[in-house]
């Protein structure tokens, strides 16, 4: 056996939450200096599969790195991991968001030690939904991520924590209480877990309606999305979550609800995916619309890139339910970019919190002048949000609104696009606003003392621009191993 | 009755004999601890001679009195399993006794046999002896402290326990009424020969079942007569009421099990009916539990309600074995899953609690306020074990729970397991209502928590099988599966 890439990647954070959880007394440095190695051992591994990773169309619709060993024999659960296309890039974006969350907290004094077990567990639980080709066990994933998302929002977290927390658990455990019984059901239908054997089930013995297990399993991942009605546990969640968590729960949880449409709901139900597409692209449009409307008449800064990461995952639904192949994969590398966008724009709401204590936009003003590199950066981070061409955000959205419009898969998929692009329009207007009011303006005599960015924050920010450039200008080096990924699954659609 | 059949009776005799050594040992020894050590003994000998049958299995004793069978056995270690547990875990309690300690240790063993038998009890007589037993000595156990709230719910535990021996006897009279058996094996065969092809047409077997259930159902704290729960929980010590939400509701399911299965399980148009009436009980029970539940502020009122929640899931098993058909045996291996799980989850949970409370005195839940800092190994056991009620990874409550609706769902109960799912969903909340103040609230003080070594140990225990059972359940599932074979036929 070769050697077990994706394990390592998976368990190299737990390594460091247990030398950290044994460790007498640390001190705080020392913690984040473990937590760092730790989590950069795993991206530098990651960066090594994405090195290794079989491009060539002969590995099309293939798993790579696969690692198969038997777990519970009774139900045929196996400890199953892999990656095709469609997981890697979510793989690369998770462990890479995973130490730049660790510079984020560099200055997390309250209980460190604590803090970094939780946020090391939380990176392997996103890491494992991904990697996981068992049912079951991408079940057991899917809910570990809730116990340090849990924690991390009600110790570190501000404002009506422990009210926003245990909002969030309960949405997500309803979610993923009615996906374990559509994944239940599947299991007594075709007798197996294996997330590859499924793709494309027929509806011969079904033991209820296909349809029913679909929206069994879309309901678990709309909520984690999130989708238009049920996002409401998102602006709450992320207002009163610490940075570090906002950042990683915008930037990497919510694409566990992407990943897993495509996953398992596209993937294993194409017939019924194509019956209830418009459905699904009208609430994805209704998504676009009402998150940006929303977004707009925010007061707190934070919430406001909380309803705009409503916003823009309604791209993504409206990319994964165009079912065309091209929108798809618009879809992923959306998510790919939102994940570094709004992970940069979380990382800098943060700083600006952390420098002037103040989040709320009446109240800010001005402050261009104390914070050269934290406006230049915001403003990056802010033009790539509404797709400035030469970021990410560009590259992601331009696939999705081409492969949308030109969908045979959905009657009158072009007004929905048209309208969806509108989406676009707000999110200018939002962004520019929001940068206005907060730096330009005349100086306020009370920011005189603010601070600008440290080397530290420096490093992370950098960090974030320089992947949101590379996607921007170069989107192959993504879309190359997305495709891989998404044909199969667009063949298994009858469209192509 | 061979002499020679005695030997099967070594677990229980063992034990029993250990009880009255402890008794005696009591007059003359001053050093309590040594009581404790003697007991956890004689749970280990019996232990070892249980073990010993395994394999063996599959004899019917004293005339169809007793079954040896992997299923009785498994519950026999369960039982003994839960009382070693709870007598190491005692040691930080029983200071509140002050005298009649050796009584205790004795009752507490003299009550595990009694459940032991009940286990492996086949015929309508010995289960009724043997529940008694059983439930004599909890009733004693439960009014141990002797202050108000205790001896409250000890004679509340009594009363309603002997109208729930009423009932169950009405049951079994009738059952024997009509069919002139009090073997369930022969039982069994007399109810396969009856005419006609509905329950309709029988209604002595309608009644009888019913009263059966209902008898049970006091046991193992089933909708509508899960009353007495919280009440005696709160009153009774703390061990004790560990003791009584995980062995006594194991072998109330055992005994139930055991009853349905064999008696009542065949012909299709008698199981599918106990089965839907399961089905709909646990529905209701679980729903009951979790809601009351959240409005509960007494720790053990909550574990109280929270373990007629818990009864609600097993009673999914329950249905499931009802509506299987032919040797599909998904639902009992899913319940005994499932109460391994349960007891090392609840036995773990308890026994946290009586390390704290017994410090700050009081067993209200806000008073545990930052637990977190004063006794950090203490609340995270606590919360992993809260973490395993709700059903959440890497904690055996989730496979248990996957394990058990698996069941469900193959054997068309996909409704109940919605049910079950979005209960869990609301229990999520009153156990992490406790889990927040433990970690988030203000210490009242920076007091460490002290705890004996023998309390550490039991709680280490639950913690590592509840990792255990969580991560690597394939073993644990296969012993399931094996204690699964219960003794059916003649």
């Amino acid at each position: 056996m070769s050697f077990p890439y994706l394990s390592t990647i998976l368990f190299l954070p737990v390594v460091g939450l247990v030398i950290i959880a044994l460790w007498p007394r640390p001190q705080q440095k020392q913690i984040k200096i473990t937590a760092l190695i730790f989590t950069l051992a795993s991206f530098i591994l990651s960066l090594a599969v994405f090195y290794l990773f079989n491009r060539s169309s002969g590995a099309m619709g293939q798993m790579q790195f696969e690692e198969k060993l038997s777990w519970i024999p009774a139900i045929n659960a196996f400890y199953h991991l892999g990656v095709d296309g469609l997981s890697l890039p979510l793989v690369i974006l998770m462990t890479f968001l995973g130490v730049l969350a660790i510079f984020v907290s560099w200055n997390v004094q309250l209980r460190p030690k604590e803090y970094f077990i939780w946020l090391l567990l939380l990176e392997t639980s996103i890491l494992g939904v991904f990697m996981s080709l068992d049912l079951v066990l991408f079940f057991l994933f899917w809910e570990l991520e809730l116990l340090p998302m849990y924690f991390l929002i009600s110790v570190w977290g501000g404002g009506r924590k422990e009210y926003s927390a245990i909002k969030y658990v309960i949405y997500t455990l309803v979610g993923s209480a009615l996906m374990l019984a559509g994944i239940l059901s599947i299991y007594f239908t075709t007798g197996s877990l294996n997330m590859m054997e499924l793709a494309g089930m027929s509806a011969a013995k079904a033991v209820i309606p296909l349809a029913a297990m679909f929206f069994l399993l879309l309901t678990g991942f709309a909520i984690k999305l999130p989708v238009f009605p049920l996002h409401t546990w998102l602006p709450d969640a992320h207002t009163d979550a610490p940075t570090a968590a906002s950042v990683i729960l915008a930037g990497a949880l919510l694409k566990m609800g992407g990943y897993g449409m495509i996953r398992l709901c596209v993937s294993i139900f194409p017939q019924v995916a194509l019956q209830y597409a418009p459905l699904l692209v009208v609430l994805a449009v209704i998504s676009v619309l009402y998150g940006a409307a929303v977004t707009l008449r925010q007061k707190d800064l934070k919430r406001l890139i909380a309803y705009s990461s409503v916003s823009h995952m309604g791209y993504v639904l409206l990319g994964i339910f165009a079912l065309s192949q091209i929108s798809i994969t618009g879809a992923v590398l959306q998510m790919f970019s939102h994940g570094i966008i709004t992970g940069l724009l979380f990382a800098m709401v943060g700083l600006v919190y952390d420098k002037s204590h103040e989040r709320n936009l009446d109240n800010l003003g001005g402050l261009a002048r104390q914070m050269p590199v934290i406006v230049v950066v915001f403003s990056i981070a802010g033009l790539a949000s509404l797709g400035l061409p030469g970021t990410s955000g560009f590259a992601a959205e331009f696939i999705t609104f081409a492969g949308s419009y030109s969908s045979q898969a959905v009657n009158h998929i072009q007004l929905y696009t048209i309208l969806g692009v509108f989406g676009i329009v707000l999110t200018a207007g939002y962004i520019l606003w929001m940068l206005q009011r907060v730096f330009y303006g005349p100086p306020l005599e009370k920011f005189a003392k603010v601070t600008d960015a440290n080397t530290v924050d420096k490093i992370c920010i950098f960090s974030f621009v320089a992947a949101i450039m590379l996607v921007g200008i170069y989107p192959a080096i993504l879309t190359n191993i997305i495709k891989i990924g998404v044909e199969p699954i667009a063949r298994l659609l009858g469209a192509g | 009755m061979p002499l020679s059949e005695f030997r099967f009776l070594t677990p229980e005799l063992s034990l029993l004999g250990f009880a009255l050594l402890v008794i005696l040992l009591d007059l003359f020894i001053k050093q309590k601890k040594i009581l404790a050590g003697i007991s956890v003994a004689g749970v280990i000998v019996s232990a070892g001679f249980t073990m010993a049958m395994w394999g063996e299995s599959g004899t019917a004793i004293f005339g169809r009195m007793l079954a040896v069978d992997n299923f009785a056995l498994f519950f026999k270690l369960l039982t003994l399993a839960a009382a070693g547990l709870v007598i190491l875990a005692s040691q930080d309690y029983v200071s509140k006794f002050r005298r009649f300690q050796g009584e205790y240790y004795a009752l507490v063993l003299i009550s595990a046999a009694g459940m032991m038998l009940l286990a492996a009890a086949t015929d309508l007589i010995s289960i009724y002896v043997s529940l008694e037993l059983t439930g004599i000595s909890l009733y004693v156990l439960t009014a141990f402290l002797k202050d108000n709230k205790s001896s409250e719910a000890g004679l509340k535990y009594l009363l309603l326990g002997a109208v729930a021996s009423a009932v169950l006897l009405y049951g079994m009279a009738l059952t024997f009424g009509f069919t002139g058996k009090t073997c369930l094996m022969c039982i069994a065969e007399y109810v396969q020969g009856m005419p006609g092809a509905s329950l309709l047409s029988h209604p002595a077997l309608i009644l009888a079942m019913v009263l059966l259930a209902a008898g049970f159902g006091f046991k193992i704290a089933s909708f509508p007569f899960q009353m007495w729960v919280p009440d005696v929980y709160e009153g009774a010590p703390t061990p004790v009421t560990a003791y009584l939400s995980v062995a006594s509701k194991a072998a109330g399911f055992a005994v139930i099990l055991r009853i349905f299965f064999v008696a009542l399980g065949s012909p299709e148009w008698l199981s599918l009916n106990w089965g839907w009436m399961f089905a709909v009980l646990s529905a209701i029970t679980m729903t009951v539990g979790n809601v009351v539940a959240l409005l509960q502020s007494n720790i053990k009122r909550l574990l109280g309600y929270s373990s007629i929640a818990q009864a609600g899931y097993l009673m999914v098993g329950l249905a499931t074995v009802g509506m299987a058909s032919g040797s599909d045996a998904l639902g009992q291996s899913g319940l005994i899953f499932f109460l391994m799980s349960y007891a090392v989850t609840n036995l773990g949970a308890f026994i946290a609690i009586i390390a704290i409370t017994n410090k700050i005195n009081s067993d209200e839940i806000n008073k545990f306020a930052g637990m977190g800092k004063r006794a950090p190994l203490l609340a995270a056991a606590l919360t992993l074990c809260l973490i395993s009620l709700i059903g959440l990874p890497p904690t055996a409550g989730l496979i248990a729970k996957v394990y058990i609706f698996s069941g469900a769902v193959q054997n068309g109960l996909l409704w109940l397991v919605i049910v079950a799912v979005i209960n869990s969903a609301i229990s999520a909340f009153y156990y992490l209502k406790v889990v927040k103040v433990m970690w988030t609230g203000a210490p009242a003080s920076e007091e460490k928590v002290p705890s004996t070594w023998a309390l550490r140990f039991a709680l280490g225990f639950c913690c590592f099988f509840v990792l255990l059972l969580g991560l690597i359940p394939g073993g644990f599932v296969g012993i399931a599966q094996t204690a699964a074979q219960i003794l059916a036929a003649l």
